[in-house]
């Protein structure tokens, strides 16, 4: 520890003079090249995503208060599940990873920066347009789009003006994710330090390496998809209209192959930042490290071949749906080993519960539960009970709000000191867990029982024997939602009062980035780490 | 089941006292899939329990390690990291291949009751329905009776924005419409379902079974209602179809036999009488 820190700050003394030569003002953020600069945008273009989509999800839990429409036309309702979804995935969850990516990969591989500055600058500053694209539908004729983040033809097609801005914003979108995608794989690949074997490696590092090559095989997968969708409106071809010798179901097929990675693409960088955390405040190595690896690259692998359990109520024939049963059952497997994993890594351990911990033990518990509904959703004739209920919402969104979203935030809560070089309120940083912990699953929870009890999804009003259940849960997603305000509020007062931190924030903390100071030089590694170094810091 | 009555019991006992009706109508009851009333939506039924069950059982054991570890292993306590725990191949190879064994138990009645959902011989009534923006159309193909069937009035009036009516006052607020499907008990029902301008989805709970309605596309899915279990089933469109998708219920009537053949022919009277009569018999209700 001592050796590390010392090291590290005569590295950047011996830079620092001449190497911080940085833009400033507005040319700062707007030329960015540097991967902190533009990590930085990414994440903070994330939270105010987070925001955007969670007020309308705090509008349709609003209006499924109580029975009886009170507020919305139904049509603007469907508008407003279908903007959470897509503001949600696209435009708080992705970019977040990138940010994170764009912060840690670097620093923790021992690379300057990321491999690619000025392409990294572009895939940022697309996705401010694509989501004013996106966002701007609500004001056009027709509204915004209505169809579910899914799109279905034929329904998509009857979409006003706002249908052809939407696939233009998902295009501007794909292009954002290929090209972050493209820098990670680079960076990864290509600006290791000498000896920082792939075996070596922190796991966030590999489960974006998986993810990143996940998002360059199906966002064009996605491109095609919604292309054919714009043709078939615009330029009078059928891939999707039966009446012409399309096919309606093919584009649930080519959505589902892009659709069922996208979700791992939503959660594999989840597994690698918890990977990170629980090894630090249980104070011990991960354990099966190489294990880890593998099931991330098996539950990657089996992600194409089980997008079909989506739609299993289109009428598949039987050993299709055999097929999709069995495959999306073995996902059970690599996902066992994880979570067994990370449990015989708090085994023996001495463990301590600050912010990053704490949401990264509620991920486990949390991320289980929605991994429970899961075995239980592939079920084919169990499945067709659950399929478009909210017994799915309740699914979907365990997995991905104390699933990812709380593996970001405990991201953030374990690297904002090494970011800003000060510590943040540990005890509202804690507030802030048992709030969001608490309400997200008076929220969540009762989704449950509302899907097996015969709720379907995606609808602004319902029958009075659901109001029971629809008033706790929009109870909890108003505390949810409030509870937010903490996040930003945190960082702010961390990044204007925080207590000035070493190298190593926290106790048992080890990785490359932990060797550099904190804040970290411009260039995070202009002189590569040296291979004892590297070693110490991959301990596994 | 009985675990389900009584914590149903017990929740709405403890809710609401005051509340006469202790039954299925009060919210807080709903907590879990209704076992339905054809043998293969309890086949389902149990399917669900059975992994509801072993979901739990693996909950318990791996949340028990987690809590376990989270208590005895604080630093707090006085705890030492044993950091040479860092990888037991035995252990390894155990806790791969006992989820293995798990999922076969659970694939394989699963697989059964699949088959004998996709076992669709010997059906002895066909009704085509087609889904449609934003209602339901049920065609006896063998016995010319056609007829469409929406969102009741009464509900209809009620669910339009600032109504101002109270919904709970409204029966089957929802779950209600005009021209219920009506199908024989202890018959096997094949429906043909199709969709007329976007997808739909037919799904009543008590059934078991939902498929959707592709324009372009005939899905089949069949039921039979067991004798004893006459009676109103409700359900609703569960596929995403555009404005008033939350507000194109189904419900089906099912009649005893005679009853029901009683119906058909007269409803197949009257709607031959009607056409004879140069009145289009389809035609859906004004509204």
């Amino acid at each position: 520890m001592a050796y590390s820190a010392v090291h590290g700050a005569v590295a950047h003394d011996a830079h620092a003079a001449h190497d911080d030569h940085k833009p400033h003002g507005w040319r700062r953020w707007v030329y960015a090249t540097n991967h902190k600069d533009i990590g930085t945008m990414y994440l903070v273009f994330a939270g105010i995503m987070f925001f955007v989509g969670g007020t309308m999800a705090m509008l349709i839990r609003l209006e499924l208060f109580k029975p009886g429409l009170q507020f919305f036309d139904p049509l603007f309702f469907n508008s407003l599940t279908t903007m959470h979804a897509l503001i949600m995935i696209f435009g708080a969850v992705m970019p977040a990873w990138t940010g994170l990516a764009n912060w840690q990969i670097p620093m923790q591989v021992g690379a300057p920066d990321m491999a690619l500055p000025r392409l990294n600058n572009f895939s940022f500053w697309i996705l401010p347009f694509a989501f004013l694209i996106l966002l701007s539908t609500f004001f056009v004729p027709g509204g915004a789009p209505a169809g579910g983040w899914t799109m279905y033809p034929p329904l998509m097609l009857q979409g006003g003006a706002g249908f052809p801005m939407t696939i233009f914003a998902i295009h501007l979108m794909g292009a954002s994710s290929i090209l972050g995608s493209m820098n990670v794989i680079v960076t990864i690949l290509n600006m290791r330090a000498p000896g920082m074997t792939l075996l070596r490696m922190p796991l966030f590092v590999w489960s974006w390496l998986i993810t990143a090559y996940l998002l360059i095989a199906v966002m064009p997968v996605l491109a095609g998809a919604v292309t054919m969708l714009l043709t078939d409106h615009f330029f009078g071809t059928t891939f999707f209209t039966a009446a012409g010798g399309g096919d309606p179901v093919m584009f649930q097929h080519i959505f589902w192959f892009f659709g069922h990675p996208e979700v791992y693409i939503l959660i594999l960088p989840a597994f690698g930042i918890v990977s990170e955390i629980i090894p630090t405040f249980a104070r011990k190595p991960i354990f099966g490290y190489e294990a880890m690896v593998y099931a991330i690259a098996s539950i990657a692998f089996l992600s194409f071949i089980v997008w079909a359990h989506h739609m299993f109520t289109v009428g598949m024939p039987l050993a299709g749906q055999l097929f999709f049963m069995l495959t999306t059952m073995l996902i059970a497997i690599p996902t066992g080993v994880k979570v067994f994993n990370w449990c015989a890594t708090l085994w023996k351990g001495s463990i301590t519960f600050e912010p990053p911990m704490l949401f990264a033990i509620s991920f486990l518990f949390l991320f289980s539960i929605g991994g429970f509904s899961g075995v239980m959703l592939a079920i084919v004739p169990a499945d067709f009970q659950y399929q478009d209920t909210y017994f799915v919402v309740a699914h979907f969104h365990y997995v991905l709000v104390p699933g990812t979203i709380f593996a970001i935030m405990a991201g953030v809560y374990y690297w904002l000191p090494k970011w800003t070089g000060k510590m943040y309120d540990l005890k509202l940083g804690t507030w802030h867990f048992w709030l969001s912990a608490i309400f997200v699953n008076v929220l969540f929870f009762p989704q449950h029982f509302l899907g097996l009890a015969g709720m379907p999804r995606r609808i602004p009003d319902y029958a009075v024997q659901f109001t029971d259940w629809n008033m706790v849960s929009s109870i909890g997603g108003f505390g949810f939602g409030l509870s937010q305000f903490l996040f930003p509020y945190l960082i702010w007062k961390c990044i204007q009062h925080g207590t000035p931190i070493g190298n190593r924030a926290w106790e048992g903390a080890h990785g490359l980035e932990w060797e550099l100071p904190s804040p970290p030089p411009f260039h995070s590694w202009e002189t590569p780490p040296t291979e004892a170094m590297i070693a110490q810091a991959s301990v596994h | 089941m009985m675990i389900r009555n009584a914590r149903s019991k017990f929740a709405a006992a403890a809710l609401l006292p005051a509340a006469a009706q202790v039954h299925a109508e009060s919210g807080w009851g709903l907590l879990n899939m209704t076992p339905g009333v054809t043998d293969i939506s309890r086949k389902i039924y149990d399917l669900h329990m059975e992994v509801f069950w072993i979901c739990v059982a693996i909950a318990v054991v791996v949340f028990g390690w987690m809590i376990w570890s989270l208590i005895a292993f604080r630093k707090s306590k006085g705890a030492v990291a044993d950091t040479s725990l860092v990888h037991n191949t035995k252990v390894e190879i155990i806790w791969t291949l006992i989820p293995v064994f798990i999922l076969i138990a659970m694939a394989v009645p699963a697989a059964r009751t699949l088959v004998d959902i996709e076992d669709t011989r010997n059906t002895e009534l066909t009704i085509k329905v087609t889904g449609f923006q934003w209602g339901w159309n049920y065609d006896y193909l063998d016995d010319g009776v056609n007829f469409y069937s929406r969102l009741d009035r009464q509900s209809d009036a009620a669910r339009q924005l600032l109504s101002g009516i109270d919904v709970t006052t409204v029966p089957h607020y929802l779950l209600n419409v005009d021209h219920p499907l009506i199908v024989p008990a202890g018959v096997k029902v094949r429906l043909l379902i199709t969709g007329a301008d976007v997808i739909h989805s037919w799904w009543v709970p008590a059934f078991g079974l939902k498929k959707d309605a592709i324009p372009g596309f005939i899905n089949e899915l069949w039921f039979n209602v067991d004798t004893d279990k006459v009676g109103v089933y409700r359900g609703q469109c569960v596929e995403l179809c555009g404005r008033d998708h939350g507000f194109m219920p189904i419900v089906v009537d099912v009649r005893s036999k005679e009853d029901f053949s009683t119906w058909l022919k007269t409803t197949a009277a009257q709607q031959k009488q009607a056409a004879a009569a140069n009145a289009p018999a389809a035609t859906p209700p004004a509204g």
